[in-house]
């Protein structure tokens, strides 16, 4: 059997593969593919309560419950911040709404994120993680 | 003077970001300020921190001095009849928000129109809406055509015997392009329309009298040309200053206050309520005597059109880019580029300069309703000033077409 990673194995893949960068440009280099690489949104989900509130970049979030766990799927209009949500999918989707809440999601900062974004995108980034948050709180009372 | 010399006075522009020296092309939105301000700024903070005006003791004195020295600057740059016409407010929103509140209180009415154009900052449009909900006014829009050209023609239509006035910008914060306000002014003065131009990027740009302009109110920021944030300019004609209530109550704008009635101070202080930024207001003196130097020194005139001319020639060429505020002349454009780059989103391009230590602003300027008018999301502008030099803008260049690559 596949070994699944857990929530806390897949924030320190991601801290471990950011602590390679030194600088800054390469951190976005890897961004930005990440954001090349996620997969298709459809353009008809592209709706306006899908969009996240508070970024100054258009995102939408879609997410689908199966079997006890969430699979978000999601798009920007700005690449840099696609990256932003293909690493946060990365880490989050497949999870059960408990274990996304269980997270403090400190890998942001861990990662130098938050400090390294102006204000108005680190609302952003603030906004993306409520999303997901708020995704996972609505189905674990169900 | 060389622009080495003129960058030598601006200390913040020696300053690295990421390790990499910065290239500040955000003027726009607030210029670098030079030693002389902020050694007046800090010296009377520090020596002569007393509230102006009233008390008899010397540090009042010189208080008081420095605020009104600077109006008397603020008088002679923009060639006011008079002190009374100075009216120190926080900035050109507040400037904008007194007259919308006090004319409007006074000259308009139900049914009576304002007139702005597509091309005004947030500032110069809300104001005046809030102005017509309260007074069931109605306001009008002069278009901008495909170039960003304000369609001075349709003017003349749309000035009718209701409209009050009209508020201008002189220069477009996102188009770049210089309006024509002497014309302006003779189309709307020729119909009784009052005429309030907003200056917030024009008193950087270009040597502003306000009797050639003609307009009739003139209003501008301090922190945009080289004085501290929180400082700013409402000039009006004495005569229809005179004629217009009292904006806000309190301190300093009273004669006599009795229970049984309050009489006002003569101008300027009617307008000035409550402890002004003196320290603040005080710094558009040693402003505006460095925004005169370089304004009149022909080798930073030089330095700056060539600058101007270059960048704009070399965006205007780049592969897929759209600018916004176009012109075969470049004498009414001021060195502020705003445009759009294909398949690559100006907040992902602002952040990738960002880290090649250049400040450039992306989004939507304050000016929704100009990027509604250009059908896009938002854009990417630059904006220089004198201090510019060539090599920054040649260096920009490169690394904006790294970053498409990058992005693409």
């Amino acid at each position: 059997m596949v070994h699944v990673k857990t929530l806390q194995e897949a924030e320190n893949e991601v801290i471990d593969e950011f602590s390679l960068f030194d600088d800054w440009m390469d951190k976005y280099e890897y961004l930005i593919e990440m954001g090349k690489s996620l997969k298709d949104y459809p353009e008809g989900k592209k709706t306006e309560d899908r969009l996240v509130k508070g970024c100054q970049s258009r995102v939408w979030v879609d997410f689908e419950y199966k079997d006890g766990r969430i699979f978000f799927n999601a798009d920007s209009d700005a690449i840099i911040t696609k990256g932003i949500i293909s690493l946060l999918i990365r880490i989050y989707s497949g999870r059960t709404p408990a274990e996304i809440l269980s997270s403090d999601f400190s890998v942001v900062e861990k990662i130098g994120l938050k400090e390294n974004l102006s204000p108005t995108r680190a609302n952003g980034l603030v906004s993306m993680i409520g999303k997901i948050r708020e995704i996972a709180a609505e189905n674990l009372a169900e | 003077m060389d622009q080495n010399s003129l960058r030598q006075l601006f200390p913040a522009l020696g300053r690295k970001v990421y390790g990499k020296d910065l290239v500040y092309f955000d003027n726009a939105a607030t210029i670098q300020r030079p030693h002389t301000v902020l050694d007046c700024w800090n010296g009377l903070a520090l020596n002569s921190n007393a509230n102006i005006h009233r008390a008899v003791h010397r540090m009042a004195d010189e208080a008081t001095e420095a605020y009104e020295q600077a109006r008397l600057a603020v008088m002679d740059y923009i060639g006011a009849s008079s002190r009374e016409e100075i009216v120190f407010t926080s900035g050109a929103t507040a400037a904008i928000n007194l007259v919308a509140y006090s004319f409007g209180e006074k000259f308009v009415g139900e049914g009576d129109e304002i007139l702005v154009t597509e091309g005004e900052h947030h500032s110069n449009i809300v104001p005046w809406q809030l102005l017509c909900e309260r007074k069931r006014a109605v306001l009008k829009v002069i278009p901008v055509d495909d170039t960003g050209h304000m369609q001075t023609g349709k003017l003349r239509e749309l000035c009718t015997p209701k409209t009050k006035l009209a508020a201008v910008t002189h220069i477009s914060n996102v188009l770049g392009l210089v309006n024509p306000i002497g014309e302006i002014v003779d189309i709307c003065h020729s119909k009784g329309v009052k005429v309030l131009v907003d200056g917030a990027q024009g008193i950087v740009h270009t040597r502003v009298d306000v009797r050639k302009l003609g307009c009739d109110f003139y209003v501008f920021s301090g922190h945009k040309v080289y004085a501290v944030p929180g400082t700013g300019v409402l000039y009006g004609k004495k005569e229809i200053l005179e004629m217009m209530p009292p904006f806000m109550g309190g301190g300093e704008m009273v004669g006599t206050v009795r229970f049984s009635g309050t009489t006002f101070a003569p101008l300027p202080l009617k307008f000035e309520a409550g402890t002004q930024n003196f320290t603040g207001q005080a710094t558009l003196k040693p402003a505006l005597a460095i925004a005169a130097g370089i304004s009149s020194d022909p080798e930073l005139e030089k330095s700056g059109e060539d600058v101007k001319a270059y960048l704009y020639g070399a965006l205007s060429r780049m592969d897929g880019l759209r600018m916004f505020g176009t012109t075969g002349d470049l004498s009414e454009k001021i060195p502020l580029f705003s445009f759009c780059i294909d398949g690559v989103h100006h907040e992902d391009l602002a952040l990738v300069l960002d880290k090649m230590g250049i400040a450039v602003r992306s989004g939507q300027m304050c000016a929704e309703p100009l990027m509604d008018r250009f059908g896009v999301q938002g854009m990417l502008r630059v904006s220089l000033a004198p201090y510019n030099t060539m090599q920054e803008a040649e260096y920009f260049m490169k690394s904006l077409e790294r970053a498409v690559r990058m992005l693409r």
